[in-house]
């Protein structure tokens, strides 16, 4: 359900009222509730002061000092009570661990992207960076942390946030339902390109997302052209592997996101530009002006059939 | 007596439900006539000084005006980089700013508002109406009231200044670590540590002149049960800022320690948690909230029985609603922690008493709503204002509540529906009812009115600019926009609502403009207002027009809430002198002060008048704190010194002087003394209160040292970094407790031979005392000195480091002090009967005790069991 009437959007959903998952939709629900009962509080407290300002003749004291204690004390007390305890009701639920055996995921925020790494049942976990895959309908646990400031992992659609603090691991269990594209967001503040730190998140059936995984689990594919072949050459001679890992190759760096299947993601620059080889020879030669205060260096002066070799071989990564 | 008649409350005279019983008169009727040029004597005493000097001026008339344009101007100032940010997010994408121009100018707008407008002009406001309200001529420490100001001008220049500069903070108004201490070079955090530590001294120095003030400076006959309501408010607010305002300068300690020592509070690295920031700085941060509103509240509570035509419904009701939303403000602050990964119980437990807080708020809405019920209501611009502040404010309060419920937090904290919700609050509960203030107070203080007609055209733009700009921000944050973001992508549904608030956000602006004109355009032709406009019934509006400088021409007696209603001919016998301090026969500024509960005439205190020292002493004091932001040491120490001379020099010329005589007639046959110590003195209740706050700001800085126990496996810790973690040992810090033992005695022993005038055992004690303490300072330093403690180590020795170098300073503060009282008996300016000086500096020492005790016990018994 789109709710928002400006809709017409051309990004994936980042919307807390666009449910797709158990956590957004009890959330959204309750919202709903509150609002409702917001509304008619407001409409009753004010429609007494306005009532006072314009009614002809006076109140006889003893009545107001019922509506004092009545309106002010007893009433609050009774409708918040009410709200406490249907409100919390929830949280056990949006609290409980994924059940045992769920996907379990880890997420850390750095400046300003996301590394990602999928845990495998045999102990070995696949790693990703700033796109998330998940199963549809079922449970998924993951684990926070970050690796310098504090950041906010938030997928709006699918549920509440949760902080990435630096040295501690938090937890957040998401319970995807509907197989889609959505949007997650960093939301604690975190520097001069919080506003561009954002990812990808797609729910897939369990059986193509069983796929997507195995995949992703795969060395890089090798070069096959003579293109891009050189472009694995510049990649390596430029020094990109010094921060980027493309698992199959001699770049191992850790400093900045994996690559291995750079060219299957849905980004760049998480959730910056979309991934197409003009915003990539962009991202590259003018990464700055895209997005201030990254680490990565922006290589302005490469030649133009160095960078050109270096897209194709970076979009080959699928 | 006409002007009694026309002032006497306009309703029928039958009681009313909560109105006092008539009392019995406890004093002398007023009688017979003020002494002949006694108000020529009076207004000399009360002078403002002209020209150039003007600025020497310390009366809380002057300061409280000058208080209030300032802190306004902080408010256009912070409105205007609000609109900034505003054509930033207009349209997606949006280069008008870059993303460190915004980051800084988000931060700015934050700390301005919070830190330079919504606490320094309730404070100002007060310190220009509450001594009007109790009949007193001014405040029990001018002098503290300006010096203040002075340190709020300084500072709040300085910190908007560093914006033209580029080098602003840019780490939000919340300055989280590790952001602000690791990541962010050069001096905008410590413009914004060091910066708003002075204004916020200077906001607890504010704070303890209005408890005081509240406490002891009411006209006889005043009970506690009698004050007006804003004073209840202000007191009940005073008093969170004294306990919510350290913490957070203890919190700006440690991280100014990080930033320019390295040593590791809030590295996670070196056993340090950015947590803990997040606690000092929520501790203080939530109770801010009410700190800033309560006032503004107080407000409506003056102006909605003076439109009523009634006295308020439920005088009882209000004030214990106020105490209990002062109450239970401090504990409240993990709801703005609820992401961060804690337990179920602690965010159930924060979820109740989050919600609970509305129920006292709404205690006080429906007394007001009652109130306007019961009268007969006359319409205003003033009035216009209260109402859109309370609908706006329920608004704001009802997401509160939303947002207080755990899970709907888990998705809205940290959104667009956030800045919505606290722009509701803030803006509905502080803004609007200030508007309305200023419309009600204007005549007070300028003898002229505000025009009704621009008035009310200013109230519909920024009414409905206000929810046009903040209400879309609700859908904007569900939407999925977080905060604090330059920029947005377009494609996710966020540029109409954005669009549509920057709209909104020019037509409140619009509003405030037509507001301002009015204020500013020339008035000259204008007629003088007649006295007491709006024909209210408390003390305040006994203001003449034009306003002379004596505040009242003498202190009444008062037996009433609403003495100018209910007390007849109240105001003529004012006007002849026929009440208390009619005169200043010896050209002295001259004020009572009354027992704190029931309002007996105590004393008659002689306030200083004119001067520049406070103004000096604010300018060193400033350069103490700037000097330090650029790492100037030696300037910062010279400065430190000078200021020192300042203020010492201030003291001795200006408090506990030994009067030309012990007693004086102060009218209607009433004889008091000139000079008290002890509980019955004000500067003993003003070292009283600034101790409990001091004493709140080391306990937060012990809740560091706990804080990290609870984080930590083992605290402390064996071994970090391959090296063995040092502690300062359990001998040393015992000897120093002992030794700072021996001289809280030795103190207490000068104290008794002052008073028994034995000069000699007074010196020698004092003496004893100073030794025994500059003993108790080196031994606390030697246990971490000599074991080889590293503060850049770990968290453990920082926090340890931190309280020995707190407990050392103090102890070199206590020092001062005791030099000082030696000073002052050699100089005859102290003797047995009047010891006021060592009187406070034994107070001061209970404290020191107090801290070199918990210190001593925390660094070197704890250790041991734990």
């Amino acid at each position: 359900m789109n709710l928002n009437p400006f809709g017409m959007n051309s990004l994936p959903s980042q919307s807390a009222l666009e449910t797709a998952g158990s956590g957004a939709a009890q959330i959204a629900q309750l919202f709903y509730v509150m609002v409702a009962g917001a509304v008619v509080i407001w409409a009753v407290v004010i429609g007494l002061a306005v009532y006072a300002l314009w009614r002809p003749g006076r109140h006889d004291p003893r009545s107001t000092r019922l509506l004092v204690i009545g309106g002010g004390a007893v009433m609050p007390t009774v409708v918040l009570t009410g709200l406490l305890f249907y409100g919390l009701s929830f949280l056990p639920e949006l609290q409980r661990p994924a059940p045992e055996g769920s996907q379990v995921i880890d997420v850390s925020g750095a400046r300003f992207w996301w590394r990602v790494a999928y845990r495998l049942p045999d102990g070995r976990s696949v790693e990703a960076a700033n796109e998330i895959h998940l199963p549809a309908g079922e449970a998924v646990e993951f684990k926070l942390t970050s690796e310098d400031v504090i950041h906010s992992f938030w997928i709006p659609s699918l549920g509440g946030k949760v902080d990435m603090i630096p040295s501690r691991e938090n937890r957040l269990k998401l319970h995807p339902q509907v197989p889609g594209r959505y949007r997650g967001v960093c939301a604690e503040f975190c520097g001069a390109s919080h506003a561009h730190m954002a990812f990808d998140v797609v729910v897939h059936p369990r059986e193509r997302f069983d796929r997507v995984l195995a995949e992703l689990a795969q060395p890089a594919t090798p070069p096959e052209d003579p293109q891009t072949r050189a472009g694995q050459a510049a990649f390596l001679s430029l020094g990109c592997g010094a921060c980027h890992q493309i698992r199959g190759t001699q770049a191992a760096g850790r400093l900045g996101p994996d690559l291995t299947h750079f060219g299957s993601r849905l980004s760049i620059g998480a959730g910056e530009l979309r991934n197409t080889p003009e915003n990539l020879r962009h991202w590259i030669t003018r990464t700055h002006d895209i997005k201030p205060g990254v680490e990565m260096p922006a290589f302005e002066n490469l030649e133009a059939d160095e960078l050109e070799a270096l897209v194709a071989y970076l979009e080959h990564l699928r | 007596m006409s002007d009694a008649e026309e002032t006497r409350r306009p309703d029928d005279g039958e009681p009313r439900d909560g109105e006092p019983r008539d009392q019995e008169p406890r004093e002398q009727e007023p009688r017979g006539e003020a002494p002949a040029g006694s108000a020529e004597r009076l207004l000399k005493a009360w002078h403002t000084p002209e020209g150039w000097r003007y600025w020497s001026a310390v009366n809380n008339s002057e300061v409280g005006l000058w208080y209030t344009l300032a802190a306004f101007a902080f408010f256009l100032f912070g409105g205007v980089l609000a609109l900034v940010m505003r054509i930033q997010l207009a349209v997606p994408g949006n280069d008008f700013l870059t993303a460190e121009q915004y980051n800084q100018v988000f931060t700015m707008h934050g700390s301005v508002m919070m830190f330079l407008f919504a606490v320094p002009i309730l404070e100002a406001i007060s310190i220009l109406l509450l001594p009007q309200m109790m009949g007193a001529r001014d405040l029990p420490f001018p002098r503290l009231s300006a010096y203040g100001f002075w340190c709020f001008l300084i500072g709040g220049v300085f910190v908007c200044g560093s914006l033209f500069f580029g080098v602003a903070p840019r780490g939000g108004w919340f300055m989280y670590p590790p952001l602000t201490t690791e990541y962010h070079e050069g001096v905008g955090p410590d413009i914004w540590l060091l910066g708003l530590s002075f204004i916020e001294i200077a906001s607890i120095a504010a704070a303890v002149e209005l408890i005081v003030g509240a406490l002891k400076c009411r006209p006889p006959g005043m009970r506690l049960n009698l004050i007006p309501l804003y004073a209840w408010y202000i007191l009940v607010v005073a008093v969170m800022i004294l306990f919510a305002f350290p913490p957070l300068i203890a919190g700006d300690m440690l991280m100014e320690l990080e930033r320019a020592a390295d040593w590791p509070f809030f590295d996670a690295q070196r056993g340090g948690d950015p947590l803990l920031w997040q606690h000092l700085f929520w501790i203080f941060g939530h109770p801010e909230v009410y700190i800033v509103f309560l006032p503004s509240i107080a407000l409506i509570a003056m102006i909605v029985p003076t439109f009523a035509r009634v006295p308020m419904a439920g005088y009882g009701w209000i004030v214990l609603a106020a105490v209990g939303t002062g109450f239970l403000s401090f504990g409240l602050w993990v709801h703005h922690m609820f992401t961060t990964g804690l337990p179920g119980i602690t965010i159930g437990i924060f979820s109740a008493a989050s919600q609970a807080v509305a129920i006292p708020t709404g205690v006080q809405l429906f007394c007001f709503i009652a109130t306007l019920l019961i009268g007969r209501v006359v319409r205003s611009v003033s009035l216009l204002f209260v109402l859109a502040g309370l609908a706006t404010f329920i608004i704001g309060g009802l997401t509160g509540v939303m947002v207080a419920v755990a899970p709907f937090d888990y998705q809205a904290h940290d959104s667009y529906f956030i800045v919505g919700h606290l722009h509701y609050v803030l803006v509905g509960g502080t803004i609007f009812p200030i508007m309305a203030g200023f419309y009600y107070y204007y005549p007070v203080v300028t003898s002229k009115q505000l025009s009704e007609r621009l008035g009310t055209v200013s109230f519909w733009l920024m009414l409905i600019g206000f929810n046009v700009a903040f209400f879309p921000m609700h859908l904007s944050g569900l939407w999925g926009m977080p905060r604090r973001v330059y920029t947005y992508a377009e494609g996710l549904g966020l540029e109409i609502p954005n669009l549509i608030s920057t709209g909104g956000s020019f037509v409140l602006a619009a509003g405030l403009a037509v507001f301002l004109w009015d204020v500013l355009r020339p008035k000259s032709k204008q007629p003088l207002v007649k006295r007491n406009i709006w024909n209210a019934g408390t003390l305040e509006w006994v203001a003449e027009v034009p306003d002379r400088p004596w505040g009242i021409r003498s202190i009444p007696i008062i037996k009433t809430r609403y003495p100018l209603w209910q007390q007849p001919n109240l105001l003529a016998d004012i006007d002849a002198g026929r009440f208390y301090l009619p005169d200043a026969e010896e050209g002295l500024r001259e004020t009572l002060v009354t027992s704190a509960v029931d309002a007996e005439p105590m004393q008659c205190l002689r306030v200083p008048g004119p001067t520049f020292l406070a103004m000096f002493a604010a300018v060193f004091t400033g350069g103490v704190f700037i000097f330090s932001t650029y790492h100037w040491w030696w300037a910062a120490g010279i400065s430190g010194v000078l200021s020192l001379g300042t203020i010492l020099t201030w003291l001795w010329t200006g408090t506990a002087q030994i009067p030309e005589k012990s007693h004086k007639d102060v009218g209607l046959g009433l004889t008091l003394p000139t000079y008290v110590s002890g509980p019955r003195a004000v500067g003993w209740w003003a070292m009283l209160i600034t101790m409990l706050g001091d004493i709140t700001a080391y306990i937060s800085l012990v809740f560091g040292y706990f804080f990290f126990w609870t984080v930590h496996e083992t605290f402390p810790p064996q071994q970090f970094d391959g090296r063995p973690v040092i502690g300062p040992g359990t001998l040393w810090p015992m000897v120093a407790l002992a030794l700072a033992g021996a001289a809280w005695a030795a103190v207490l022993g000068a104290r008794r031979s002052n008073r028994k005038d034995r000069a000699g055992a007074f010196y020698g004690t004092l003496v004893l005392a100073i030794v025994l303490a500059a003993s108790a300072g080196v031994a606390f330093v030697w246990g971490p000195l000599a074991r080889g403690m590293d503060p850049t180590h770990h968290a453990y020795s920082a926090i340890v480091c931190v309280l020995v170098l707190w407990t050392v300073l103090h102890l070199a503060v206590a020092i001062v002090m005791l030099l000082y009282c030696g000073a002052r008996r050699l100089a005859g300016r102290m003797d047995g009967r009047h010891d006021a000086d060592i009187v406070n500096v034994t107070l001061y020492w209970h404290f020191m005790l107090l801290t070199a005790a918990i210190t001593a016990m925390v660094i070197g018994l704890f250790p041991l069991v734990s």
